[in-house]
C-alpha cells in the first residue's frame, strides 16, 4: 500500500484541473484549455488505478484512509476511504470523466473551458462523494456537485434545457435537505460523532429508525431515480449535453444507490427490513411500468432515459433482499450500466452531432451509410437488453438468481425486464438502423471518425470484458458485502 | 454638589469616542474640500475606521468591562461584532465611492459623514448595557440613515422610501420604548444587568413584564425587519440609492443581533419561555413570507430585500432554541451560531449589492434582474462571483451560507424543535429558487447589453476579495464559529 494521499489526489486533481482550465481558456485558445482538461483527467484517472492494483480483497474494511481534522467545533472530520463497495465507483468516474472530454472534443464549440472546467470539477466532487467516510463531508459534496451539473445543463442544453434545471436542481436539493436533518439528529444522538463508521455501530429504537431511513430514502430514491420521483430524469437527459447525459447516466445514479449500501442499509437495519417491501414494490413498478413506458418513446435520449431507470429498478430490488448474491449482483449491474449507458448515450450523441434530431422517425438505414457506428452500436444495445457475454447479462442474471431464492414471483415480475429490456432497446435499433435510407439526410452521414471509433472501441472492450469475465470486478467486493450484510442483519434495537 | 462624581473609565469606550471626533472633525474639514477633491474625505473616514479597529484591539481586555454608571460594557462579543462592523462599513465606502462620484447630487461631504454617524450609533447599541444607551445608539443610527435614504433629493422613489422609513421607524422606536417603560415599571430599573438580577430574586408584577416583553420584542422585530413587521424592508430597500441600501443591510444586521442578545439573552432570560414562543412565531412567518415574496420579484433589490427577511428569520431560529424549557446546556451553542449567521449574512449581502454597485454606471442602476442577463459573456469572472454568492444564499456548499445554516440547524434539532427543523430546510428549498433564477440568467441567457463594465480597480479587487473570502470561509469555516463561540463564552 502506497504512503500517497491517493483519494485526495483523486478529489483535488481533477478539481485543480478543472479550476485551471478555467484560468488559461478564453474564447480564443480553446484548444489549450481541451488539451489541459485531457491531461487532467488522464492525471485523475492515474492516480485511481493504484487503488484497485494495491487493494487487499480479504480486508473488508476502509483502505487508504485519510482522516484530518476539519471543523472541530462540531466535530467534522476530513475523513477518506474506500471499501470494496466504492472503490470501482471511483475508477469508473475518473474513467468516465476521460471519456466526456474526449466526447466533447469537436462538438462544443461555445464556452469550451466552461465546458470542460465543469466536467472535471463534477468529477472530482463526485469521487469525494464516494470516498467520504463523513457524514457532513458527504453532504457537501453530494450537494457541491448539483452546482456543476445544472450549469452543464443549462448552459449547453437543449431548447428546453432551463425547466429541465430546475427541476433537476430543486428535486435534488428536496432530497437531501431531509437527508441532512437526519444527519443532525444522528450527530445529536451519537453523542456528537459525525463518522459514517460509528453510526454503523450506534444503537437506535425503531421508530427513530424508520424516520432516518425515510429521510435517506426520499434522498437516494430522487437520485437514483426510483419511481414515482423519476420524472427529472427524462427532461434532465434530453436537454443535456452528451456530456452531460453520459456523466449522468453513468456516475450521478450511482450516487444515490451507493447512499441506500453506505447509510440507509447499516445505519437503519432493522427499518430497512421493516420497509424492504416498499422498497422491493417501487422497484419492481420500476422495472416493468417504466420498462413499458420505455417502449413507446419516440426520442432515443428519452428511451434510454427509461431504461436507465428500469436497470436501476434492478439495483434498489438487488439491495433489499439482503444476500450477497443479490448485493453483488446489483454493484456489478451498476458498473456495467456505467458503461453501457454511456455508450448508448454517446452513440445517440454522435448520430445528434451529424442530424440534429434525437426523434427515432428521422432516422432508417442507417447503417448503410454508417457500418462501424452500426456494429458498435448494435454491441451495446445488446448490452443494453442484456445479453449474456454481455456486461449487461452479468448483473442481471446474479439479482434475478438471489430473487428466486428470495420470492419465485419477484424474480418472475424482475425476469420481465429481460425482455422488455430487449424489446425495447432492440426495437429502436431497428427502426434507426436497418431498413432503407429514410432520407436524404440519412444518405449524406458520414460514418464515425478515429476519436469516436476510440471511445466507441474502450467502451465495447469494458463491456465485453465485465461481461465475459467478471471476476477482477466481483472478488473486491466479496469482503465489503459480507462486512455489510454483518451490519444489516444485526438487530440495533436493544 | 460634584462630590459624588467618579470620573468614568473612558477606555472600554475609547473606540465610540475616537470615531465620534473624528466623524465631527471631518464635517469641519470636509467644509474646506472642493467637490472634486472629495477623496480627502473618503480617505479619512476609512482611516477613522481602520483606527477604531486598532485601538479595539489595543484596548481589549477580554474581561467584561462596565464603564460610565454600567450604561456602557465592553466584552468580546462586542470587540468581535465592531470588528466586523468596522470591515463592513469600510467595504460598504470603497464599494460606495465609485456609485456616488457619479450622482453629484449624492457626492457630499454628508454622505460620510452620516456613515460615520451611523457607524457610531451601531457601536453604541453593540456596547448597550442600559435601555437609555440602546435608545441614543439606535436613534443615531436611524436619524442617520433617514438621511441618507433622502439624499438624492429629486428622485421620488428615494423620498418616498424615507418617509415611509421614517414613519415605520419611528413607530417602531415609539414601540421600543414603550416596552422598556413597561419593564422599568416592573423592575424599577433601565439597566439591563439590574433587570435580569431583579428578576431572578422574583416578586415581580409577570403582567406588566409580559405586557413589556411584548412591546419589546415587536419593536426588536421592526429593527430585524420580521414578519409581521417587515413592511418597510421591500419599500426602503428599493427606494433607497443602491449604495445606501449596501449600508442598511449589512451593518445594522450585526447591530440588531447585538441588542437582541443584550436584551433577550442578557436582560430577559427568565422569561425565555415567553419570547421563544414570539420569536418561533416570528421566524417561522418570516422565512415562509420572505421566500414566498422573494419569488414574484423582478427588482433585484426588492428580491434581496425578501430574502433578507427570510435570513433574519432564519438566524432568529438560533436565539429561539438557546434556551429549552430552563435547560441552559445547548445556550453557548444557539447563541453562538445566530452569531455566525448573521456574519455570514453580512458577508453576503455586502457582495450581492457590492455587485448591483459594480454593474451600475451613471444613469443606469442595474437593479433589475434582467440586468444581470448574460453576464457570464460579458465578464466571468464577477459572474462565477455572484453565483458563488447566490448559491451561498441558497444554503448550497461549499460556501459560508451552507455553514451558516448548518450550525443553526443543528442548534435546532439539538434542542428537540426537529419539526421547526423540517420548516426551515423547506423554505429554503423554496429560497433555492428565485438564488437559482438568477444564475440562470447570468449563465443561461444571452446579454441584452454589451457594455463593459466600468468599475474601477478597487472596486473589482475588493468584490473579488469579498466573493472569495464567501468560498475560502466555506472551505475552513472553523475559524469564524470558534471566534464567535468563544467570545460568547467569555461574554454571557
Amino acid at each position: 500500500m502506497s504512503n500517497y494521499p491517493l483519494l485526495s489526489l483523486a478529489i483535488w486533481i481533477p478539481i485543480v484541473a478543472g479550476l485551471a482550465v478555467l484560468a488559461v481558456g478564453s474564447e480564443r485558445n480553446a484548444p489549450l484549455a481541451r488539451m489541459l482538461a485531457l491531461f487532467g483527467a488522464i492525471a485523475g484517472f492515474l492516480v485511481t488505478i493504484p487503488l484497485w492494483t494495491g487493494f487487499d480483497v480479504a480486508n473488508g474494511g476502509m483502505q487508504f484512509v485519510e482522516m484530518k481534522g476539519w471543523i472541530p467545533r462540531f466535530n467534522i472530520n476530513y475523513h477518506l476511504g474506500v471499501d470494496g463497495i466504492s472503490m470501482l465507483f471511483v475508477l469508473l468516474n475518473a474513467f468516465i470523466t476521460i471519456i466526456v472530454v474526449a466526447a466533447g472534443w469537436e462538438v462544443i464549440k461555445e464556452k469550451v473551458a466552461q465546458y470542460n472546467a465543469a466536467f472535471l470539477i463534477m468529477s472530482g466532487l463526485m469521487n469525494g462523494i464516494f470516498t467520504s467516510l463523513d457524514g457532513v463531508l458527504f453532504y457537501v459534496f453530494f450537494e457541491a456537485s448539483l452546482i456543476p451539473m445544472y450549469l452543464i445543463i443549462g448552459v449547453w442544453g437543449g431548447p428546453n434545457r432551463v425547466y429541465a434545471a430546475f427541476k433537476f436542481f430543486l428535486y435534488t436539493l428536496f432530497g437531501s435537505l431531509l437527508f441532512l436533518l437526519a444527519l443532525l439528529y444522528l450527530f445529536i444522538n451519537s453523542g456528537g460523532s459525525f463518522s459514517i463508521l460509528d453510526w454503523h455501530k450506534l444503537p437506535i429504537e425503531l421508530g427513530p429508525q424508520i424516520w432516518i431511513f425515510l429521510a435517506f430514502l426520499i434522498a437516494f430514491a430522487v437520485k437514483v431515480p426510483m419511481w414515482p420521483v423519476h420524472t427529472w430524469l427524462p427532461d434532465a437527459h434530453v436537454e443535456a449535453p452528451t456530456g452531460g447525459s453520459i456523466v449522468l447516466a453513468a456516475i450521478a445514479l450511482k450516487l444515490g444507490a451507493y447512499g441506500f449500501l453506505r447509510f440507509s442499509l447499516p445505519i437503519a437495519p432493522d427499518a430497512s427490513h421493516e420497509l424492504s417491501g416498499l422498497v422491493i414494490a417501487l422497484s419492481l413498478i420500476a422495472v416493468v411500468y417504466i420498462g413499458f413506458v420505455a417502449l413507446v418513446q419516440a426520442d432515443m435520449k428519452k428511451l434510454v432515459a427509461y431504461s436507465s431507470i428500469a436497470h436501476m429498478g434492478f439495483v434498489t430490488l438487488g439491495f433489499f433482499m439482503f444476500s450477497a448474491l443479490a448485493i453483488e449482483g446489483a454493484l456489478v449491474q451498476m458498473i456495467s450500466h456505467g458503461f453501457v449507458s454511456g455508450a448508448m448515450f454517446f452513440c445517440i450523441g454522435v448520430m445528434y452531432d451529424r442530424l440534429h434530431s434525437r426523434q427515432i422517425a428521422d432516422y432508417g438505414g442507417v447503417v448503410n451509410t454508417m457500418p462501424k457506428f452500426a456494429a458498435l452500436f448494435m454491441l451495446f444495445s445488446m448490452a443494453n437488453a442484456g445479453l449474456p457475454a454481455t456486461s449487461g447479462f452479468v448483473g442481471e442474471f446474479m439479482v434475478i438468481l438471489a430473487a428466486v431464492k428470495f420470492n419465485f414471483w419477484i424474480a418472475f415480475a424482475a425476469a420481465t425486464s429481460l425482455i422488455l429490456g430487449a424489446a425495447y432497446s432492440l426495437w429502436m435499433y431497428k427502426r434507426v438502423i436497418f431498413g432503407d435510407i429514410a432520407n436524404s439526410h440519412v444518405a449524406e452521414l458520414t460514418d464515425i471518425n478515429k476519436r469516436e471509433f476510440a471511445i466507441l472501441g474502450v467502451l465495447a472492450i469494458c463491456t465485453l470484458w465485465m461481461g465475459l469475465y467478471p471476476q477482477p470486478f466481483t472478488e473486491v467486493m466479496h469482503a465489503s458485502v459480507n462486512e455489510l450484510l454483518n451490519h444489516v442483519n444485526i438487530s440495533k434495537i436493544q | 454638589m460634584f462630590d459624588n462624581f467618579v470620573v468614568p473609565d473612558f477606555l472600554p469606550a475609547a473606540p465610540e469616542i475616537f470615531l465620534a471626533t473624528m466623524a465631527m472633525a471631518i464635517l469641519m474639514i470636509d467644509l474646506l474640500v472642493k467637490d472634486s477633491r472629495r477623496t480627502v474625505t473618503f480617505a479619512l473616514s476609512v482611516l477613522s475606521l481602520i483606527g477604531c479597529a486598532a485601538i479595539q484591539l489595543w484596548t481589549s481586555t477580554g474581561e467584561i468591562n462596565y464603564t460610565f454608571s454600567n450604561m456602557f460594557v465592553d466584552d468580546l462579543m462586542s470587540d468581535l461584532l465592531k470588528l466586523f462592523l468596522y470591515m463592513t462599513v469600510i467595504f460598504v465606502l470603497f464599494y460606495s465611492r465609485g456609485y456616488i462620484i457619479d450622482r453629484p447630487e449624492m457626492n457630499k461631504g454628508e454622505y460620510y459623514v452620516l456613515t460615520l454617524f451611523a457607524t457610531l450609533g451601531m457601536m453604541v447599541m453593540i456596547s448597550a448595557n442600559h435601555f437609555v444607551s440602546i435608545y441614543v445608539g439606535l436613534e443615531l443610527l436611524s436619524l442617520s440613515l433617514y438621511a441618507m435614504v433622502a439624499m438624492n433629493r429629486d428622485s421620488v422613489t428615494s423620498t418616498e422610501a424615507a418617509m415611509k422609513y421614517f414613519v415605520l421607524g419611528a413607530l417602531a422606536s415609539g414601540l421600543l420604548l414603550y416596552g422598556m417603560s413597561m419593564i422599568y415599571g416592573a423592575t424599577g430599573s433601565l439597566e439591563i444587568t439590574a433587570i435580569a438580577e431583579r428578576l431572578y430574586g422574583g416578586g415581580v408584577n409577570n403582567t406588566v413584564l409580559v405586557f413589556g416583553l411584548v412591546f419589546l420584542v415587536a419593536g426588536l422585530a421592526f429593527k430585524l425587519g420580521v414578519v409581521p413587521f417587515h413592511m418597510w424592508i421591500p419599500d426602503v430597500y428599493h427606494g433607497a440609492p443602491t449604495s445606501v441600501t449596501l449600508l442598511i443591510s449589512s451593518a445594522p444586521k450585526l447591530a440588531a443581533f447585538a441588542i437582541v442578545m443584550r436584551l433577550l439573552v442578557n436582560g430577559l432570560i427568565t422569561m425565555a419561555a415567553d419570547w421563544q414562543n414570539m420569536l418561533i412565531i416570528l421566524s417561522v412567518l418570516s422565512m415562509a413570507i420572505g421566500n414566498l415574496a422573494a419569488i414574484a420579484q423582478t427588482n433585484l433589490k426588492r428580491m434581496l430585500a425578501y430574502s433578507a427577511i427570510s435570513h433574519m428569520g432564519f438566524m432568529l431560529l438560533g436565539i429561539v432554541t438557546g434556551v429549552v424549557s430552563g435547560d441552559a446546556r445547548y445556550a453557548l451553542n444557539a447563541y453562538s451560531s445566530a452569531m455566525f449567521y448573521v456574519i455570514a449574512y453580512v458577508m453576503m449581502s455586502l457582495g450581492t449589492f457590492g455587485m448591483i454597485l459594480l454593474m451600475a454606471r451613471a444613469g443606469f442602476e442595474a437593479d433589475n434582474i434582467d440586468d444581470f442577463k448574460g453576464l457570464n459573456k460579458r465578464s466571468p469572472w464577477f459572474a462565477a462571483i455572484m453565483m458563488m454568492l447566490m448559491f451561498s444564499m441558497a444554503g448550497v456548499p461549499f460556501f459560508i451560507g451552507f455553514f451558516a445554516k448548518f450550525s443553526v440547524l443543528q442548534a435546532v434539532v439539538a434542542a428537540g424543535y426537529t419539526w421547526l427543523a423540517l420548516v426551515a430546510v423547506l423554505f429554503s428549498l423554496i429560497g433555492a429558487f428565485y438564488y437559482l433564477r438568477l444564475v440562470k440568467v447570468m449563465y443561461f441567457d444571452k446579454p441584452e447589453d454589451e457594455t463593459p463594465i466600468l468599475a474601477g480597480t478597487d472596486m473589482r479587487l475588493l468584490i473579488s476579495v469579498n466573493g472569495l473570502a464567501v468560498a475560502a470561509l466555506g472551505l475552513f469555516p472553523q475559524i469564524i464559529m470558534s471566534l464567535c463561540a468563544y467570545s460568547l463564552l467569555r461574554s454571557l
